[in-house]
């Protein structure tokens, strides 16, 4: 089957200055007074491509760049270096007019149903407001009918569209949100934590909604998430991402049967399993240091078991193995593990 | 063995101006000295609630109306304030999703310590320092006499919620209330906590009650479990029992729900509709609108715990 | 309209109002000054602002209740012999006037600045704000001494008097912009965080639209909080500028400005040209105070009572 590319990111750079006005990047030391930059690398270098019809999951603990990623993909941050492309158009390099027709082809869902909703707009506001921008030319009947048709295909009774979100439910109001990202019918769409903040019997409803959604529309997701089980459920292929690199990344059944990566072996290991007594993780020592302070060479390297000399010096590049699977890590290059 | 703790038809009121709402509906439940329990339940369903009236933290307009909490013998719902001090973070530690609830941003972990130690026993300072750090060896604080002098925010999340642990461990509890501990914290780090909190309550011979949504957590760190549903508890029994074979039409819904239960990409099972408020609760058994499995009976009348099986259920299906 | 009214009536923010002794009280005394003040033309007994019928042997008459009262002037008469009633009348019309005005002025500006710096951030930020920052370092009273000894010594005594009223807008509202500003930005900062602002952005509108139409909307409570206090703070502004003879001319006096005519006869026995105007200030500050505090409790639900 050929596949056919929607998305391209190549070599994504971002990193954040955090170091505030000039007064508070004076430093003093040894007699010399200097400015001193602090930037968070939240991004170092991430490429992928998410084919037509896919899920691809991005999975990785919090300060990973995970969610940046998402947002860098939608130009709500613009990337220090690299190139994004969407069909073939570069566009992160776009200027916000020439940008509004990739607008309606991607779209973007919130982790937080309680902040992602402007609680001092009615639901019809709310979704009106992206077609009325994008398409002027329809008339109110269409318009209406058309939030009508999307918030009964989210399962929100349309009787309701005249309430303010406060009025609905956690699930509800994700809900309403994915309407909004429906009602410019995108084609690419990224979720940042869709149900992360949802009651457990709620996430099954909303993962069923985008499941569904996107049979109907061929959608593709770019799904992020910290949950490991959701990702092995919905999502053909996935990236884990440690310290804003992807050090494993590759179809969605091998990487969860044989994860190479020992960052990847040891988040598999920790997923709390039904039925299971007791506690079999893989330990690491330490901590996920700060992306302000980057390690050298493999990002991972101080915590990781099978580290050695060549770790802490080179950077490891992603390489391919016969499972299709991409691996950053010098030891299984060199076959250590 | 004598029970560490039984709480018996505990009732929980809020008097809002709406009206007044109960938050708990006489639940019922015990725990042996070192015994471990997860009281699992969506939000709303009280889990949390029940916790804080253990230790009599319920805030106004919240009260507890009725019932009896009955620790290491005597009732301590009926405990006036000074009473309860005694008890709390002495005997009963709580352990809260975000450690900052517990933690003073603006007091070195040392102090926070050893105020805690001194408010409850008779000791110098430099015993309470020397238990301090004895306790912060125990979670795995690496040199814990350089870390007693820094502040909560020199810490991670998942260093914070190990010092949260440290502290309620000082005065050697015999109950620890962990309320979604590790809600907050990634997956590996909340297998870390997870794991040191199960090894502390065997080697310390602690109770622990563990406040949780998470059904995964539950079962690989407890020995029994409590399902609860607006305000009541709707099964009860041994861990593996309900996770491999629950009984109740909830609980069935909630493992089946899981995506680890199901095939790749299948359509995930979902209980339809949501928990009802508080103010709102259907007549009969308050899961009936959501059951698949509902009869006349069910919308009229309430069904109450009976034993099955092994163990505990509340549904007409059993009757 | 009926459900609305019942919709109004059902909500928390009525159910806190009738519920509150203190607000009701306040709220019915500040609409009947503001009513007394504005049909002031209708209701006073005489027109301050027509000399023809003031006659100077009138002056200093006391209240009616003391020896020598007049039963054509209620609470006496000032050093003009006008009615001081009536007066008092005219003048809280000034100062109502004035007060709305500045504030109107401060918020239009204030909300401008802080949206603008709140939203861009970074060096724009830094400037607007340093701005308010030596904005507020100068206090009312110098920047109104300071402009209207300019204005008056450009345009001329008489221009001033026809004037003065937009000229103490202008003073006052340009004085206190920063309090708004300061505001607006922070509930912009905390509000710009939350992800309805990005789904905004994603879906492409552009700054502008986001800034007013998605951001403010959900600024209004603090913005409404403070400006009960900035109506009141600016009518006592108004009053201490008249007071100190920067403000209202005597021919066309505000509360302030009757306090100050009458202070020169406090001692010569005449009190009431002073106390009278002075009561009502108090009255008309403490209310629209109290009301503010009380909507600062209703907006603001994490604020608990005692």
């Amino acid at each position: 089957m050929q596949k056919e590319q929607i998305l391209e990111v190549q070599n994504v750079v971002k990193h954040f200055d955090i170091s505030g006005g000039i007064l508070d990047q004076l430093r003093f030391n040894k007699g010399k007074i200097y400015l001193e930059k602090k930037t968070v690398k939240a991004l170092n270098g991430v490429s992928l491509t998410i084919n037509k019809g896919e899920t691809f999951s991005v999975v990785g603990e919090s300060g990973c760049g995970k969610s940046t990623l998402g947002r860098t993909i939608l130009g709500l941050y613009p990337p220090n270096k690299g190139q994004i492309f969407f069909k073939g158009n570069r566009i992160d390099n776009l200027s916000p007019k020439k940008m509004l027709p990739f607008r309606t082809k991607m779209q973007m869902i919130f982790q937080d149903p309680y902040a992602s909703l402007n609680p001092r707009k009615t639901v019809r506001t709310t979704l009106e407001e992206p077609i009325r921008f994008h398409q002027p030319s329809l008339s109110k009947k269409e318009i209406k009918e058309k939030v009508e048709e999307i918030m009964a295909q989210v399962g929100v009774d349309p009787g309701w569209a005249d309430r303010y979100p406060h009025e609905f439910s956690g699930g509800q109001r994700q809900r309403i949100s994915i309407a909004r990202a429906l009602m410019v019918d995108p084609e690419f769409i990224v979720a940042d934590e869709p149900i992360s903040a949802l009651d457990v019997s709620i996430q099954a409803q909303i993962l069923n909604l985008l499941m569904e959604a996107q049979e109907k529309r061929n959608l593709s997701y770019l799904f992020i998430t910290h949950d490991l089980s959701v990702v092995e459920h919905i999502s053909s292929r996935v990236a884990v991402m440690y310290l804003g690199r992807i050090c494993e990344m590759g179809p969605t059944e091998n990487l969860f049967d044989s994860p190479r990566h020992p960052y990847t072996q040891a988040l598999l290991s920790a997923i709390p399993k039904l039925g299971e007594t007791g506690l079999k993780h893989i330990k690491l020592k330490g901590e996920v240091p700060t992306p302000i302070h980057l390690p050298s060479g493999c990002v991972f390297h101080l915590r990781c078991p099978h580290a050695n000399e060549r770790c802490k010096k080179e950077i490891p590049e992603l390489i391919t193995l016969d499972n299709q699977t991409q691996v950053a890590c010098h030891g299984v290059e060199e076959k250590r593990i | 063995m004598d029970k560490l703790l039984e709480v018996k038809d505990l009732v929980v009121k809020f008097a809002l101006r709406t009206g007044t709402l109960t938050a708990l509906n006489g639940i019922n439940f015990s725990l042996l000295p070192g015994e471990r329990m997860g009281l699992v339940g969506e939000s709303g369903a009280g889990k949390s609630v029940a916790g804080f009236s253990i230790i009599n933290l319920i805030s106004k307009p919240g009260f507890i109306a009725g019932g009896e909490v009955i620790f290491e013998g005597e009732d301590i719902s009926k405990y006036n304030f000074e009473q309860m001090r005694s008890i709390r973070g002495n005997k009963i530690s709580m352990i809260f999703q975000d450690p900052m609830m517990t933690l003073n941003p603006v007091l070195t972990i040392g102090t926070q310590m050893t105020e805690t130690l001194l408010a409850h026993k008779q000791m110098s300072k430099e015993e309470a320092t020397e238990i301090a750090i004895e306790c912060l060896k125990k979670v795995y604080i690496p040199s814990p006499e350089t870390r007693l002098k820094q502040y909560p925010h020199e810490f991670s999340g998942g260093m914070r919620q190990r010092i949260v642990i440290a502290i309620s461990l000082l005065t050697t509890p015999k109950l620890i209330i962990a309320d979604e501990p590790t809600t907050a914290l990634d997956v590996t780090i909340q297998a870390e906590i997870m794991d040191l909190l199960l090894e502390l309550c065997i080697k310390e011979k602690m109770g622990l009650i563990l406040i949780t949504h998470d059904l995964g957590v539950v079962s690989q760190t407890t020995q029994k479990i409590a399902v609860m549903y607006a305000g009541r508890i709707v099964e009860k029994g041994k861990t593996l029992d309900i996770i491999t074979n629950p009984k109740h039409p909830y609980t069935q819904g909630l493992i089946k729900a899981l995506p680890q239960t199901h095939k790749k990409g299948e359509k995930l099972y979902q209980i339809p509709g949501i928990m009802p408020n508080l103010n709102q609760i259907p007549s009969g058994c308050p899961f009936h609108p959501r059951c698949t499995f509902k009869k006349d009976i069910c919308s009229q009348i309430e069904p109450s715990l009976k034993s099955v099986d092994k163990g505990e259920v509340a549904c007409h299906l059993y009757a | 309209m009926s459900t609305k009214w019942q919709q109004f009536k059902n909500s928390y923010f009525f159910h806190s109002f009738i519920h509150d002794k203190v607000a009701i009280v306040s709220f019915v005394v500040l609409v009947m000054l503001v009513v007394c003040s504005f049909s002031a033309p209708i209701i006073a007994p005489h027109d301050p602002y027509d000399t023809t019928t003031i006659d100077v042997l009138d002056a200093e008459t006391p209240p009616i209740w003391m020896e020598g009262g007049n039963p054509n002037f209620l609470l006496g008469t000032d050093a003009q012999g006008r009615d001081i009633l009536s007066t008092m009348l005219y003048g809280m019309r000034v100062s109502l006037l004035i007060g709305l005005g500045a504030v109107f002025l401060q918020a239009f500006l204030g909300v401008v600045i802080g949206l603008i710096a709140g939203y861009f951030g970074g060096k724009l930020d830094s400037l607007l704000m340093r701005l308010a920052d030596v904005q507020l370092s100068f206090s009312t009273l110098m920047v109104a001494i300071f402009i209207s000894a300019i204005f008056q010594a450009f345009f001329g005594i008489n221009k001033y008097e026809e004037l003065a009223v937009p000229f103490l807008i202008i003073v006052i509202g340009l004085a206190e912009w920063p309090q708004y500003a300061r505001t607006v930005r922070a509930s912009v900062l905390a509000e710009k965080k939350k992800e309805y602002v990005e789904a905004a952005k994603v879906i492409g509108f552009g700054s502008g639209r986001i800034m007013w139409k998605h951001i403010l909307p959900n600024t209004l409570s603090p913005i409404l909080v403070i400006s009960t206090i900035q109506v009141a703070n600016a009518i006592m502004s108004e009053a201490a500028l008249s007071f100190l003879g920067l403000g209202m001319p005597v021919t066309k006096p505000s509360l302030g400005s009757l306090i100050n005519s009458g202070f020169e006869y406090i001692f010569s026995g005449s009190w009431w040209i002073t106390i009278f105007p002075g009561i009502l200030l108090v009255i008309l500050i403490l209310v629209i105070n109290l009301l503010g505090d009380w909507l600062r409790d209703v907006l603001n639900p994490k604020l608990y009572k005692g």
